[in-house]
């Protein structure tokens, strides 16, 4: 690859990775460590975010239900951890599976010895009942069009919401508290303790940050390109051979994975999980993120999901938080259904050019002057040294 | 009580709750012709018909808080239409539904913050909580005939208005073809703002009517608004008599379940409905061919 | 043997009868032009060929294998590109990832590949990347190709649309009236950019209402009237043929043989 595009490639994640390090320096020196915490909380949901922008953005499928799969994720490894064994007794298969680590032992807030499944088979239980549910909603769901298919998941969604409250098992209400922190590596431990705020975020970051340049390159590459196609022309794409039913699917199982990997880290790390994650005002929550960032824009998502929810968790919003995520929708959708940041990234660029930035790479071929447009929809076309060509 | 008159019991306390999310149904249907637009803030026009009409019953009578709710409602349907729907033209169907959906939430917050989150209910039209009338064994509130009436004579003048009315048949006209409809003269416009108006109205009126038997709070409108969509596509999307049928089986359907279910399982029935008719029957049961599926546009 | 084989074709809508009972075959190499006067059934006919829509009864055979169980997706694998009448093209995508779309079938890379950049991933991408522009260079649009597909001029997104089909390597490629919308020079280089298509070996089935193009090109014409085939053969024997004159042609038909630019005006029956 030439340098240039090396560099314009490798900016982004230079630049997050710096202005994330940039904003725990300054919390640190402010004394304001504790918003860490919400921070932290605000990237776990932005991995949510950029799943579903990669299904409504790029594919073109509306979910409103993201956040059973983000609760699903949470509530498995917090019962699966919190939930008591000890009932098997010390024998038979027990010891082995502690060997595996598969079983954990460990004491609870009270100084009961409890025996429970460990944290990383919780988690790998989290990740096989999120890609099992997405596929079997997404199945049936994405052969629906549109508005049935909103509604589809938006029925989902709610069920997983009202079935969480009703279940005992799951804490009713109240959700699940006492959720154990969760060992990764030595010196990388998932948990809401004050000395381990940095690494936590840190850790937040670095999955966000590996979950944006993943998406970033399945975006740029074969598999990007169908499901861009499927989003703007289903038909044109199947004709094209372009398996879409497969494609739609792949895509929302990839986006429940990570809601529910988030759900996961984000239950170790806050200790706990409730019902509401799962409800309709949550799952509308996060497209209205997705609109926000700019639908098909991985790095604006990511951005304006952490900046808002982090807000949100600060009580900036104060008691009006659901109202302005509502009115965010509306007028985001309303004024800017291509997303907001889409007319000030063209600015932005045209700004560039004119000091002097050269167009980017994918668009130069043959140099002509209708090149230079890239991927602004330009009102018109110059063609320079083709007789017989008008500009129809 | 005998089996059977138990099972009347759950069967009338079925077709009340069903007889609200019929006229929530309707509501649908009627902006769904006129506009293309499935309007999920429909739910909190049911809510604010009551909670308006808890507030005005304090200073005056109470048909005439109802009917003051009603028209406070209305005209706010219209003002919604002309607002955010007027103007996007360019919008794809799916886009003005998300834009329902945000509406529909920052209504609830709204009525949170006018109001608070106590629930509160209108007084009973006739007698009060313990009144009963006796019905083939079974005693049922004299709300539940209220409600029955007032639901089932609204669906009748709606019937009537949308065949003998000129508006009305201007209405249907603007549902099935919207071109000629223009050509012919009428106010395409005017037209949807109306749907939105009489949807409005219609579950405002429905509101009031449940509010003694079901209480009236702000969080109320969106189970009701997606219950109602399970029964308008349960009946078929675009028939406005089907929508009356799908709004007293999902009551019905979700009446069994309580009997059967653990109460905090009482929802989710409607909801799973909603899932099976999209999954297995887009088009409902009386509604057109294809519809909801790939192969569409 | 025939490479496409249309047998007993049977497609209505409520009332209305589409197709009647269609046969015909399309020989491998040859230019077919399907004509008839506008509801004829003609676009309906591709749509029934390519598994948009599945006949109510009959078969479709492609290189003797029926077409009956496959979808849209696996009859565009199986060797069928088809234009559409209205050019289709992905508007917010460039021209040059319109026509990569076409490579997808004949490319690899599923999603772990493509998002963990698996080694050959790159050099999968260089190869759909170098691809598409020959095909786009065969349609010359190669200037073009940074452009947003929707900001191109009708013409241009034929061609453009042509090209990411023929970057799918079809065996028939099926175009649903290509030189509706263009003007005579670039009707000119459409005619001469299908015969070098056909000489590449790529068999062509298409609709069209040009009359000089049709008969200039086409070695076989099919014409449909109200789904049925009322007259099939090469073009001199067609444009004689008295009921053809009566339904479609008009009586002004010795002008198109001339190949001059077409008088003929179409004539509703």
């Amino acid at each position: 690859m030439p340098r240039m595009n090396r560099i314009r490639c490798a900016l982004p994640a230079a630049l997050f990775a710096l202005a994330a390090t940039g904003v725990q320096l300054a919390m640190r020196a402010t004394g304001t460590d504790y918003c860490l915490t919400q921070l932290t909380m605000a990237l776990y949901y932005a991995l949510v975010a950029l799943g579903l922008c990669l299904v409504m953005g790029y594919a073109g499928q509306v979910s409103l239900g993201h956040g059973a799969f983000f609760a699903l994720g949470g509530y498995t490894s917090a019962i699966l951890t919190t939930h008591d064994l000890s009932w098997l007794g010390p024998g038979g298969a027990v010891p082995w599976l502690k060997a595996a680590g598969l079983l954990a032992a460990r004491q609870d807030l009270y100084g009961n010895r409890l025996l429970t499944v460990s944290p990383w088979a919780a988690f790998l239980a989290a990740m096989l009942l999120g890609a099992a549910v997405a596929c079997l909603i997404g199945y049936p769901a994405l052969r629906l069009r549109g508005h049935y298919l909103a509604l589809a998941t938006l029925a989902f969604g709610v069920i997983v919401n009202k079935l969480l409250l009703a279940s005992s098992l799951a804490g009713a209400a109240d959700g699940i508290n006492g959720v154990p922190e969760w060992r990764l590596l030595a010196g990388l431990t998932v948990c809401g303790k004050g000395p381990a705020r940095a690494s936590n975020y840190y850790l937040a970051c670095g999955l966000v940050l590996l979950t944006l340049l993943a998406l970033r390159n399945l975006v740029h590459s074969r598999v990007g390109r169908a499901l861009q196609a499927i989003r703007d022309g289903e038909t044109s794409a199947a004709a094209l051979g372009i398996d879409t039913a497969r494609y739609k699917l792949k895509a929302f199982v990839l986006s429940a994975l990570l809601a529910a990997m988030a759900g996961v880290f984000f239950t170790h790390y806050t200790g706990g999980i409730g019902p509401s994650e799962a409800g309709a005002l949550k799952s509308v929550r996060y497209v209205a993120l997705v609109a926000a960032g700019g639908l098909a824009n991985l790095w604006g998502v990511a951005l304006m999901s952490t900046a808002l929810n982090y807000a949100s968790l600060r009580g900036w919003f104060g008691t009006y938080d659901n109202a302005v995520f509502g009115a965010l929708l509306i007028l985001l959708v309303s004024l800017a259904p291509q997303g907001p940041l889409t007319p000030l990234g063209g600015w932005l660029r045209r700004l560039a050019r004119r000091a002097g930035w050269k167009p980017q790479p994918r668009a130069r071929l043959a140099g002509t002057a209708a090149a230079q447009s890239g991927a602004d929809p330009a009102p018109h076309l110059r063609i320079e040294g083709r007789p017989g060509h008008g500009a129809a | 009580m005998t089996g059977a008159s138990l099972a009347l019991q759950y069967l009338l306390s079925g077709v009340t709750k069903g007889s609200v999310y019929a006229a929530v149904a309707i509501g649908f249907n009627l902006i769904y012709s006129a506009t293309g637009v499935l309007n999920l803030a429909q739910g909190e026009f049911v809510m604010l018909g009551g909670m308006v009409a808890v507030s005005l019953a304090h200073y005056v009578a109470l048909p005439v808080a109802v009917t003051g709710a009603v028209v406070i409602v209305a005209l706010l349907g219209c003002l919604l239409e002309i607002l955010f729907f007027r103007g996007l033209r360019r919008h794809s169907v799916l886009h003005l539904i998300i834009i329902t959906i945000g509406l529909s939430i920052v209504m609830q917050e709204a009525a949170l913050h006018l109001w608070d989150e106590k629930v509160r209910s209108l007084p009973y039209f006739t007698g009060n909580e313990v009144s009963s009338l006796h019905f083939l064994g079974a005693a049922i509130s004299p709300q539940v005939v209220w409600v029955l009436g007032t639901v089932g004579a609204t669906v009748l003048a709606l019937q009537g208005f949308l065949q003998f009315t000129l508006p009305g048949r201007a209405m249907r006209a603007c549902s099935s073809n919207p071109e000629a409809a223009m050509l012919a003269g009428i106010n395409l416009r005017n037209m949807r703002t109306l749907s939105f108006g009489l949807s409005a109205a219609l579950g405002a009126l429905a509101g009031c009517v449940i509010s003694p038997i079901t209480m009236t709070h702000y969080e109320m409108g969106t189970p009701l608004a997606i219950k109602g969509f399970a029964a308008a596509i349960l009946g078929g999307l675009g028939n406005p008599m089907a929508a009356v049928l799908g709004g007293l089986l999902v009551g019905v359907v979700e009446a069994a379940s309580v009997s059967r279910l653990p109460a905090a399982y009482n929802d989710v029935a409607a909801f799973v409905i909603l899932l099976l008719v999209l999954f297995v029957r887009p088009r409902g049961l009386f509604g057109p061919r294809q519809c909801g599926t790939v192969g569409e546009g | 043997m025939a490479l496409l084989e249309v047998a007993n074709l049977r497609r209505s809508f409520g009332g209305l009868v589409a197709l009647q009972d269609l046969s015909f075959a399309v020989d491998p190499g040859r230019i077919k032009a399907v004509i008839g006067p506008n509801g004829a059934g003609k676009t309906t006919l591709f749509n029934v060929i390519c598994g948009l829509l599945k006949p109510d009864t009959g078969q479709v055979t492609f290189r003797g294998r029926s077409l009956a169980e496959l979808d849209a997706c696996r009859i565009a694998r199986a060797g069928l590109a088809r234009t559409f009448q209205t050019p289709s093209l992905f508007p917010r995508l460039s021209v040059l990832e319109n026509v990569m779309i076409g490579r997808h079938a004949r490319a690899r890379g599923e999603f772990a590949a493509c998002a963990l950049r698996w080694p050959g991933q790159a050099r999968e991408e260089r190869r759909i990347r170098q691809a598409a522009l020959a095909q786009l260079e065969y349609v010359g649009l190669a200037g073009l190709a940074g452009c947003a597909a929707g900001a191109l001029a009708f013409g241009q997104r034929r061609m453009a649309e042509l090209g990411r089909a023929l970057a799918t390597e079809p065996e028939l490629l099926l175009l649903d009236e290509p030189a509706s919308g263009l003007n005579t020079k670039e009707k000119e280089e459409l005619g001469e950019l299908l015969g070098r298509i056909r000489r590449g070996g790529i068999t062509i089935l298409l609709v069209e209402h040009d009359m000089s193009l049709v008969m200039g090109l086409s070695d076989e014409i099919l014409v449909l009237h109200n789904g049925v085939s009322i007259a099939e053969g090469p073009p001199a024997l067609v444009q004689n043929d008295p009921k053809v004159i009566g339904v479609y042609l008009g009586g002004e038909s010795p002008h198109v043989a001339s190949g001059k630019e077409s008088q003929v005006r179409l004539r509703e029956p």
